[in-house]
């Protein structure tokens, strides 16, 4: 665990971060490339993550790739195993599912197989709240959180998303690294310049307080650091845990939290239906019962595919105000 | 072609054939672990093919290109060991018959069931070369039946968009596990398939070592002089089943005899004796070393140690 968001006086946005995390170990290792569909050239992808890195680095390392993700994710896999790093922008995370045998089947298996390392990392722009219907918000982290091999990060901050990106640059195993597309503009922070790394694996103690835990990652981050001020105004002193890896899940952060608070609510944008929440409440029943003073409670997406219309979307997601509540319950237990 | 390259790819099918003769019997009298796949017919392939790389190239065989592990130097022993569930297997006893067998010290990439994962990976393999500028080639290969999945086709596509140095062998081998070409796919020209892309690609008699080594040959000089990729389809003919238990009784009897007239090592045995290349008690000695070295690799096999059940967590990371 540790909390340290940098404290300079530079911020960045989210994307920024991201953007920044790619240039920086571009410049450091040759080793690594950036590919995936309109990346390149002057575009730089849907989101503009990787703009300016194409005239910056050439096209030899930031590459284009067709519609072919099971190919492009598998062409990922060779480069790994001849000792590329590649980056693989899957445009929006909903669209992995098309990799899905080149991720679970070969990428997560391989090591364990014969030995082969596939140091890549797949950036997938996940999460909703922004109107884009059922193909353009998911949040798929779970299915490769069930995939013994794979490594799944998924930052709330700017200084953790440069820090956790370069740090799955760095790792020797694949790792999904899901942006939470809605923080892309809408949150800046200090980030701290240069190669700054946070550790995989390592949960981080947002907001501290007593009463009870809120325990999340991604965009859900805000809204339970929103939640928490509000529940402040009546005395609740909440503390969050932003997990910040799924896989590794760092449950001792989780253990030590609930054992300060004795409640623990459990929130992301996924629908609830065996998420990640699921793991982080079981190991908590098996190994927190002792301290519990009231049941482990999950707020997740329903479970239903996820719906475009703005009063549709809003009753799928969890919000500040749908947390509130859930802790205001779970106080009064 | 020199004499030497060519009682040398004979050797290497009779080690090839002998391996797999000796591993059906085993099978078929129960000292075998699960299932395992015989490739019957295959040799002129696996062995054409995998002796058309250069030492620095890499290779992604299939499940019945066992002549193109023993070319690149993979021992029998390793690959009885991977067979059996054994500690010293290349797999070590993580993953089933000649899946996960990858050795990249030998330029050997591991195989994984699911068809064609192994044509995007060789890619990218082929794609590293290309980003640092080294002459070196990857190859792969795939069935027919794989032929009519998507990753064929999105490898082909990106192959020739990045004039990657790949080479494809596909192994027309008539069947995809019970089911005939004919009902695979309305074309017949697999060839055609990977040139629709911008590949480089030809057809040749796959039951001719010779044939397929020339035409591997030049596709992997294509690739390395960065001419960019190739398929070769070889045709040829399962001659047993899919796996071990399959006794394929779909396919028509009077297919299999003809194509066991056209049985690879035979035929190159009776052109090396019309050429006077070697002479049949050359080939008696040949195919005794070959007897005599798979019964040593089986034996050592099967006095090898399973994996120790406390390693199983081992190795999910690196």
């Amino acid at each position: 665990m540790s909390g340290d968001q940098g404290t300079g006086g530079r911020e960045l946005t989210y994307l920024e971060a991201i953007a920044e995390a790619l240039s920086v170990e571009m410049e450091r290792d040759e080793r690594v490339l950036v590919l995936g569909e309109d990346v390149g050239g002057t575009f730089g992808g849907a989101f503009k993550v990787t703009k300016g890195l194409a005239e910056r680095f050439g096209d030899r390392r930031v590459m284009n790739t067709p519609i072919a993700e099971l190919g492009f994710v598998g062409m990922a896999n060779g480069m790994a195993l001849m000792g590329l790093r590649p980056v693989v922008e899957v445009q929006f995370a909903d669209f992995i599912s098309t990799a899905f045998d080149s991720i679970v089947q070969f990428a997560a298996t391989n090591h364990y197989r014969w030995g082969g390392a596939i140091p890549w990392v797949i950036r997938a722009p996940s999460d909703g709240g922004i109107r884009s219907g059922p193909f353009h918000s998911q949040n798929p982290e779970a299915w490769f959180v069930h995939t013994p091999g794979l490594k799944v990060v998924a930052p709330a901050t700017p200084a953790d998303a440069k820090g956790l990106l370069i740090s799955a640059i760095r790792d020797d195993n694949p790792v999904i690294f899901f942006e939470a597309k809605p923080l892309y503009r809408s949150v800046r922070g200090p980030v701290p310049e240069g190669e700054y790394l946070v550790p995989i694996g390592d949960a981080r103690i947002a907001r501290r307080g007593s009463d009870v835990t809120i325990v999340t990652y991604g965009s859900q981050l805000h809204e339970a650091l929103a939640a928490a001020e509000r529940l402040a105004v009546d005395g609740i002193d909440t503390e969050v845990v932003d997990l910040r890896t799924l896989k590794p899940l760092d449950v001792d952060t989780v253990l030590d939290s609930v054992a300060r608070t004795g409640r623990v609510l459990v929130v992301h944008s996924a629908n609830r239906n065996a998420g990640v929440g699921a793991e982080v409440a079981a190991r908590i029943a098996e190994e927190a019962f002792m301290w519990l003073d009231a049941p482990v409670t999950r707020l997740g997406g329903l479970d239903i595919p996820i719906p475009f219309s703005p009063p549709l979307e809003d009753a799928y997601r969890p919000d500040a105000t749908k947390i509130e509540a859930a802790v205001r319950k779970l106080v009064a237990f | 072609m020199d004499a030497d390259l060519r009682i040398s790819l004979h050797a290497w099918m009779v080690l090839t054939r002998t391996f797999d003769d000796a591993m059906v019997s085993m099978w078929k009298q129960g000292r075998g672990l699960g299932g395992t796949f015989s490739q019957r017919g295959h040799e002129a392939i696996s062995v054409g093919a995998g002796m058309a790389l250069g030492p620095d190239d890499v290779v992604a065989p299939m499940h019945r290109d066992l002549g193109t592990y023993l070319v690149r130097g993979m021992s029998p022993e390793r690959i009885f060991s991977n067979l059996l569930g054994k500690a010293t297997g290349p797999s070590r006893g993580r993953d089933a018959n000649l899946h996960g067998m990858g050795d990249l010290g030998l330029g050997i990439i591991g195989y994984i069931s699911h068809i064609p994962q192994a044509l995007p990976t060789t890619l990218g393999a082929a794609m590293a070369f290309r980003y640092r500028g080294e002459r070196r080639v990857a190859m792969t290969f795939v069935g027919d039946g794989g032929t009519c999945s998507g990753g064929f086709h999105e490898t082909l596509n990106m192959a020739a968009l990045y004039r990657a140095p790949f080479v494809l062998v596909i192994e027309n081998n008539q069947y995809a596990y019970s089911t005939p070409l004919h009902q695979q796919m309305a074309v017949s020209d697999l060839a055609a398939r990977a040139a629709s892309y911008g590949v480089a690609a030809e057809r040749v008699d796959g039951n001719d070592v010779e044939a397929v080594y020339r035409a591997v040959s030049a596709a992997v000089e294509r690739a390395r002089n960065g001419e960019g990729p190739s398929a070769i389809e070889a045709v040829t003919m399962r001659m047993l089943g899919h796996a071990i238990h399959d006794g394929a009784e779909y396919v028509p009897a009077e297919l299999l005899e003809e194509w066991a007239a056209k049985d690879p090592i035979e035929r190159h045995r009776n052109v090396l004796l019309e050429d006077g290349v070697v002479d049949t008690v050359d080939l008696e000695k040949m195919r005794e070393v070959a007897q005599q070295r798979i019964a040593e690799a089986i034996a050592e096999a099967e006095k090898a140690p399973y994996p120790d059940p406390a390693t199983v967590t081992e190795g999910v990371y690196a």
